[in-house]
Formats: structure tokens, sequence, C-alpha cells
């Protein structure tokens, strides 16, 4: 069969054969039992020309409502970010996007390197000592975060916060009934915490006080606090963390924390319909052998020049297989990459200048949004994101703003039964003040 | 080619150098202190390289450079299926509409994405012979997981919560026992017998009223059918347990032999590999999940559904094991893997395995009488020799390895299945055409002979390289994990 990513030709195919000593391909299976032989063709759509095919898929692209051409106020844990163009032609290198885990060193210096890169830019952001090459988002990393504190404080059960991202939440829910943890669940009042009941649910038997920072409702929470707490029980503290607002918010690892995770998506990562993203991991020095999936540490070769290697895979699945803490094996290298560059194209001043202006932005958005009457529903500080209550359902709402041009806030009602009509609102650097102001309009005259 | 050192992007940083755009702040500004509670500004900027966009440009453009991908050469790393990445998916997963468009949309306003999904769910349905597909899992052992996981939901629904052990052979890649850890299971190993195939008297002995599985890759890690699958699908099934399978090696049987039709009772598939969804260094990936009929109850949620011609999740599953990840999988990566089906067809899949197997067979073919075949029968997509006859002579697996670094190639998989000494796991794949299997034939076997004649040429290579053999045992020992700036590494 002729096929442009089949270069075997008739030709080679009898030479092949020959020098197998068969007469044709289905002697090469017949190792298959009869039974299990598939008969017949797949019944699967045909081939398409590249052209034909490209058609008929830029047409099914363009059924979505995408924000290259809408307004976007819709954040909850993916982000529409400034993306430096600059991210798409390095990770387009198929150098990298071709390559297998940098398992051969010496052939493997670029992807190893740019880790390399990856893992300090993460320590730099929150203040940890140690940062893996990546997992696979920030829900799994998360969850990972809880295996780890259960691990190593030999404790079954973990407080998380209700203001943690309900989605990240649910995968912890799930890893956790494979391990046999008790999640238990640290309500929030007017979003934020609620550190009175956390401080009852303290006792000696907890693995992990795990935050979001800022959280879900886009609250900035008192890890001081919270920190001096889960440390009184000798408890993990994990917070997890939206990268960039570490631009501007004080890290973490400043706070105590002892795991960091979260996800790099809001460097130079598209929002691609959840995925794939990029999610982190960063420890204490004192956890550095317990941290899942690759590390790469510098060393050097026979001549003494500086190099790079995947390094501590002792941890590793493919080394301690049954013995394993995580099975995590491919990551998000590619990921990683693409935020590498971006966090590096943002540098020190531009990270920090993209953190100061998604501040400014959603706190000018919730003033008019407070001027022009509507309740915002706050306990302290929030970064970009803030919540208000309408008096329509969300779904509503979002329909008729769809219709101006405008992908409306999150529906908190989903996760949360409380909070039916209330709206989760992000208002990213991207977002110019006349897209609030014309947000604030469509809201007050649909209201 | 000349040695020569890449500086971190750190070490090129200068005070004041910028490489962004962003618009000037065009909302009245208030004192960033006012924002945050007091202590929470960040009082020094993280450091971040402060570097120029050309800068950029030719620092990752020089790292590619020091990276060996499947364009820039021959990359037979075994079980990893190291196959052309088409170009025109890479275009297709851009396209706005699927790039940038965000996960909590409601469902009306991405009918195109979810319409894909579901095709895409559809195909994988019909390739793998299963009932259902999900595609939320991230990569194969989150999908090993994943799979493991409804198992464990189905057994536990039945009351049977004996079952707390899963068998896996021991050629087995090393996720599948990790795997099993994480979801809460013991790890029972069955041997391989003589023939690289399962014992299945082994099998007999060590399935039981508390096996909740049995994992296995078929064609298995060697390269080789267990021609015995119904015989263990019958011992597995009978003693109450279930059948899973590694979808790893798929890219050997497309349309040859579907696992539904082997007794599978859950299957992964690697999107990245068999599909073509590039590895990217290391990822992302992508692992759908298929399953059987009877644990289809126990999928992750949400679930995809169509409720005429309108595509939306469904949550109310209440048997389900609950959520594996955020939103509904790597997307970009399922795009990828549905661009590629469709440009095959399934007279382009069947021929996929078809090459691939020829390819595979006429390289094992070719090389055995220069290394030890430690099978001798027909393979599928890959291969194992064996350096047992190189060691004798001083020189190990790795070093053949290192070797082949010099004639511009990835070696293959090493020291690995673990069942075979020295051994080297070989899988061309079928996007590669004979020359570059006769070359890379060429180079192995003057390698063999350079075992004989001259093994210090092998034993101290690789000699063309950026860079030389590095100290693994020295990075281990005292890690370096991050850039310090000079000045506070020289305590």
């Amino acid at each position: 069969m002729n096929h442009r990513y089949l270069p075997m030709t008739e030709q080679d195919q009898k030479e092949m054969l020959q020098a197998i000593g068969v007469q044709a391909v289905d002697e090469l299976f017949s190792d298959i039992p009869e039974k299990v032989r598939f008969q017949g063709e797949l019944a699967i759509k045909p081939a398409k020309s590249e052209s034909a095919l490209t058609r008929e898929l830029m047409q099914l692209a363009a059924k979505n409502a995408d924000t290259k051409q809408y307004i976007s106020f819709l954040g909850a844990g993916v982000y529409d970010h400034y993306m430096p163009t600059i991210v798409d032609h390095v990770i387009s290198r198929s150098e990298f996007y071709t390559a297998y885990t940098p398992y051969q060193p010496e052939i493997s210096q670029g992807e190893l390197q740019a880790i390399f890169e990856f893992q300090t830019m993460i320590c730099e952001l929150t203040g940890m000592d140690v940062a893996n090459s990546s997992m696979y988002d920030g829900g799994t990393s998360f969850a990972e975060a809880a295996m780890l504190a259960a691990g190593q404080t030999r404790r079954k059960k973990v407080l998380v916060s209700e203001a943690v991202h309900p989605e990240s939440r649910a995968v912890l829910e799930t890893y956790a009934a494979g391990q046999h943890i008790e999640v238990v669940t640290v309500p929030q009042t007017n979003g934020i915490t609620d550190l009175t009941v956390l401080k009852g649910l303290l006792s000696d038997d907890v693995a992990a006080v795990m935050v979001q920072y800022p959280n879900f409702f886009g609250q900035i929470e008192r890890l001081d606090e919270i920190e001096a707490l889960a440390h009184d029980v000798k408890s993990m503290f994990v917070v997890s963390s939206n990268p960039l607002a570490l631009g501007a918010l004080t890290p973490p690892g400043d706070f105590g924390a002892d795991i960091v995770v979260g996800d790099a998506q809001p460097f130079g990562i598209p929002q691609g319909y959840g995925g794939p993203h990029c999610g982190y991991f960063a420890v204490t020095k004192k956890l550095m052998r317990k941290v899942p999936g690759r590390l790469v540490g510098e060393t050097t070769d026979d001549e003494g020049q500086r190099g790079y290697v995947l390094t501590l895979q002792a941890r590793e699945q493919h080394i301690r297989r049954d013995k394993a803490t995580s099975n995590i094996c491919s990551n998000q290298a590619l990921n990683a990459l693409a935020a590498s560059v971006a966090m590096t194209a943002l540098g020190k001043k531009g990270i920090t200048e993209i953190a100061r202006q998604n501040f400014q932005k959603a706190h000018y958005a919730k003033q008019q949004l407070k001027a022009a009457g509507f309740e915002v529903i706050q306990h302290g500080y929030t970064f970009n994101e803030f919540v208000i209550k309408l008096n329509k359902p969300i779904k509503e709402m979002n329909e008729l703003l769809l219709e101006q041009g405008i992908i409306g806030g999150y529906d908190l009602g989903r996760d949360y039964e409380e909070l039916s009509q209330h709206m989760l609102i992000a208002v990213t650097e991207q977002r110019t003040k006349e897209d609030i102001d014309t947000l604030v309009k469509e809201l007050s005259e649909h209201a | 080619m000349h040695k020569k050192d890449q500086p971190l992007i750190f070490e090129l940083s200068k005070k004041g150098r910028t490489g962004y755009s962003l618009t000037e702040l065009d909302v009245p500004e208030v004192d960033l202190s006012t924002l945050a509670p007091e202590g929470f500004i960040r009082s020094s900027a993280p450091e971040l390289p402060e570097v120029a966009e050309l800068d950029i440009m030719r620092h990752y453009t020089a790292l590619s450079k020091r990276n060996h991908g499947v364009d820039s050469g021959f990359y037979p790393l075994g079980s990893c299926t190291m196959k052309y990445n088409p170009k025109v998916n890479e275009a297709v997963a851009r396209y706005a509409g699927f790039a940038h468009i965000h996960p909590l949309q409601e469902a009306s306003s991405v009918q195109g994405a979810l319409e894909l999904m579901y095709d895409l769910q559809e195909h994988l349905v019909e390739i793998t012979g299963m009932d259902e597909v999900t595609l939320q899992p991230a990569a194969g052992a989150h999908g090993e997981w994943t799979g493991l996981m409804m198992i464990r939901a189905f057994h536990e629904a039945n009351g049977d919560l004996n079952r707390t052990k899963v068998i896996v052979p021991d050629s087995a890649h090393g996720t599948n026992p990790a795997s099993a850890t994480v979801a809460g299971f013991e790890t029972i190993t069955v041997k391989s017998n003589e023939d690289g195939l399962v014992d299945l008297d082994d099998l007999k002995r060590v399935v039981g009223d508390d096996t909740a599985a049995l994992m296995l890759t078929n064609p298995n890690t060697l390269g080789l059918f267990e021609e015995n699958i119904l015989e263990m699908a019958a011992i597995i099934h009978g003693a109450g347990g279930k059948l899973y399978y590694d979808g790893a090696n798929l890219n050997a049987v497309l349309s040859k032999a579907r696992p539904g039709d082997m007794g599978f009772d859950v299957v992964h598939l690697n999107l990245h590999k068999t599909f073509t969804g590039p590895h990217g260094g290391g990822g992302p990936g992508s692992g759908p999940v298929g399953v059987k009929a009877d644990l289809i109850p126990f999928l992750p949620k949400p679930v995809l559904v169509k409720n005429g011609d309108q595509f939306e999740f469904e949550y109310n599953r209440p048997q389900s094991i609950g959520r594996v990840k955020p939103y509904y999988g790597n997307f970009g990566i399922n795009v990828r893997a549905y661009t590629y089906i469709r440009s095959m067809g399934p007279d382009g899949l069947k021929a996929v395995s078809e090459n691939a197997v020829i390819n595979a067979n006429y390289m094992m073919r070719r090389l055995a009488p220069h290394f030890d075949l430690p099978f001798d029968r027909h393979c599928k997509h890959e291969f194992v020799l064996s350096g047992k006859r190189q060691k004798k002579l001083g020189v190990r697996t790795l070093d053949i390895a290192k070797r082949l670094l010099d004639f511009g190639y990835h070696p293959p998989t090493i020291y690995f299945p673990l069942n075979v000494e020295e051994c080297m796991m070989i899988e061309p794949t079928e996007t590669e055409s004979k020359e570059t299997l006769d070359s890379f034939i060429e180079a192995m076997i003057q390698i063999a002979k350079e075992v004989e004649e001259t093994p210090e040429v092998v034993q101290e290579a690789p000699h063309t390289t950026i860079i030389g053999r590095l100290d693994e045992t020295k990075a281990a020992r005292q890690p370096i994990l991050r850039y310090q700036k000079k000045e506070a590494v020289e305590v």
C-alpha cells in the first residue's frame, strides 16, 4: 500500500520477506491463534488525504468558541494569558518534540539542560529547594503530594480545604481510595478556608494540611497561620499554587511549605480544552529523595566537562517496580519546555509586571462591578479572580454573554450547592479596560 | 563533533534586558500592598533570567542541536515505538478552535471538540474490540492505574473484597507493578518459560481466589505473541480475575488481533506511541482506557455521551471510580492521534502493523549471526538480542549502545526486559525505510567486529558526541538539581 508515512515498496517487501525466509506477510502472524485473529476490515472511517482531512477538521474546530475570537473571563484553574510567540517556535523544533525521555544523556543534553533550567525556575518562583521535571497537571500533582506526605509521616489522613480546586480534590479522592487514605474536607467560609474548623480537625494522625494559594475563589489564604497549625501537629504543609501569581505574592516556601504543587499552564501553554498542561512538584531538601517523577542533575563527563543526567532514579518505577511510591513514567516534558521559554521571556521584570497587572485588572473589575450594584463575595484579598452573585442561573447568563462575544465566568453551583447563581470571574492581563467595561455593561443589562 | 559547553540561560542573563511584550496597564492603579495581607507581597523578585528575544531563541536552538529526535535520525528504542510524528497532526492541534478553548466552557460552545473526542472514542473501541473507552488518563502508566482502580471497584461491587493481588509477568514494563502498588494491590510475578512466553504452569500456581487481575502486554516485551492467550484468559477468568492489556505494544497487531477478542477486560493505549502523538522529550502522552461492558459503570467520570445530535458530559455515575485527572484528558494529544487515525484509515493501520513486523523480523534475521538471539522464532514489532557473546570479550551491552551514538543512532532499549542477559531490545517501526535499516544493520555488524578486533574502541565510546560518558554516581551522591549563582555555592 502506498502511504506517505510508509516507505516500504513492493520490491522492498519482496526482498525483506526473502531475507526473513517466508513467502508471505501472513506467515509472520501465524503465531496468533486462529480464534483471535482479526478477520476482515476495521469498521473505521476510510483514510482521507491531507487536504481533505484538514478541511474537515478546520470546520470541526470552527464549531468551538475559542478565546482568539471571544473575550474570556473564565479561569478556575486554566487561564488565557500572554503567550510569547517565541514559545511555539522553540517547542516546534523537532529535536525536542520527537525525542523520547533523555535516557541517553550524550545525545539528550539539550532536553536535560532545558529541564534543569525549568527545575531552577520553579524553585525560584515557589521558594523551594528542589523541583522535579514535571507532572501530568496540577490536579494529579496535588494528589501525589498527599501520597508523599502520607508515606513520609506514616499517617493515613489528609485535611483538604474546600477552597482547593474541586477537580483537584476529586482526583485526590480517587488516588486516596487506592492507598486507603482518608480525605477530610475543611469547609470554606466566604471563599476562604475556615481556620477555626481546621484547628478543631487537627490532631497527630494528620499527614498533611492541603490548601491552594490563591485559592479556587481567587483569595489569598493565610499561609502563615495555616503553617503554624499544620506543623504544630507535625503534619506536612502542602500548598497548591498558581505559579504566575508568585511573581507578586510571597512564595509558599517562605511560609514554610513542605510541598508546593500546581500547574505551569499560565506560562505559554494553551488552554487546549484542559490538556496537556504541566504539573509541577517542588519540595524542601529534606524530601528530595521522595519526590515522584524524574529529576535532572548536574554532573561531569570523563574529561570534567559539565553535563546533565536523569538522577536519583532509584525512586522511580522502572527501577523500584512494585516498591515505587509513584507510578509516573511519561510526564509533560515538552510543556515544561514551553513554560521555561515563557518564564525566560518574561524574566525577572516581566514576571513581576504580569502578576501586578493581574492584581490590578481584577481589582478594577471588582470595583466596577461593585459600583454597578453587584454583590462581591469575599472574605479577604484576591489575586486575579473573585466571586459575584447574580440573580439568575449562571448558565443562562453565560449563554446571553456568549451572544455578545464574551465567555463568562465559572458557574460555582456546579461544585458548591450553596453557590448556585455565583460566578467566579477571572481577569488576566489579557483583558483591556474596554473588555472589562463591556462585561460590566452586559452583566448589568441582563441582571 | 567539537565539545563545547552551552551556558545555562541564567548565565546569559544581564540586568536590564527583557524578552517580553505586555500592553501597558490601562486601568487605574492602586498601591499593590493594599491588595494583599501584610507580608504577602513578595519582597524580592524571583531570579528568572533577563535576556532579549534573540538570545532566548539562540539558546534554545543551541540546546535543540544537542538533542536527538526521530527527525534527527533512526531511533530503534524498543517498546517506545519511536515512529515518525506527522506534521499535519501538529498543525491541526494548533487550530484556534482546538488549542484555545477552555475546559469549563458550556458544552454548547465546544461541540466540535466533543464531537472529535466522541469519534476518537468510537475509533478506539473498534480498533481494540472493547465496548467503551475513556480518554481521561494522561499517559500509559496513568491508564494502567485507572484500569486497575476500575477492576478493584468491580470486585468490590461484587462483594469480592479479598482480591488483593495482581499478577505480572517477569518481563513486564516497570510501570505495571508500580501501578498495581499505587492502586493498592500486591504484585505477584509469574515466570516466563524458555520460549519467552508466560509459563502456564506457573500461572496456574500463582492464580487463586485472591487474584484481582493479570496484567499482560501482547505481544510481550520480548516482541513475542503470547500464543496461549486464550488458555491464560480461561485460567484467570476461571479464578474470577480480570485480564488487563498493556497497550504499549499495540503497534504490532493493528487489524491483526484485537485485545477485546483475546479475552481482555481492560485495555490502555499509549496514543503517543502507536498513534503518533509525539513523545515530546518524555511527555505529554495520552493513555485512554477501554473496557468490556461489565466494567462500564466504573469508568472515570464524567463520561462523554451523545444525546440526539448534541454531545455532553454525564456526571451522574454512582459506581464510577471518580476523576483521575482534572477536565477530560490530554485533549491536544488526542487531537493528534485522531488526525493520524483518520490519515491512515483501516487499510493504512493494517499496513502499519504488517510493515512494522516485517521490519523487525528483517533486522532480527540479519543481525542473528552476529549477536545471540535468545528466542529464535518470528517476532512481532520488536525483538531482543543478547550481548552475551560480546560480554565474554569484555564489552558490555552498554558499550555497544554508546558506540551506536558515534554512528548517529539512538541506541535500542538496553538491559530490559530483565529476564534476558545483556539485553538489547530493538523496535524499528514501520516508518523507517529499508535503506535506514540496512545502514543500522551494517553499523551493528561493524561494532560486533570491533568487539572482536579493537574492543577498546567500543569500550571507550562514544567518541564523537558533544559530551562523553557522564558520571551518574556523582550526580546521585552530590545532587545538584538547580542552578545557583556562583557566589552562593562557594561556601
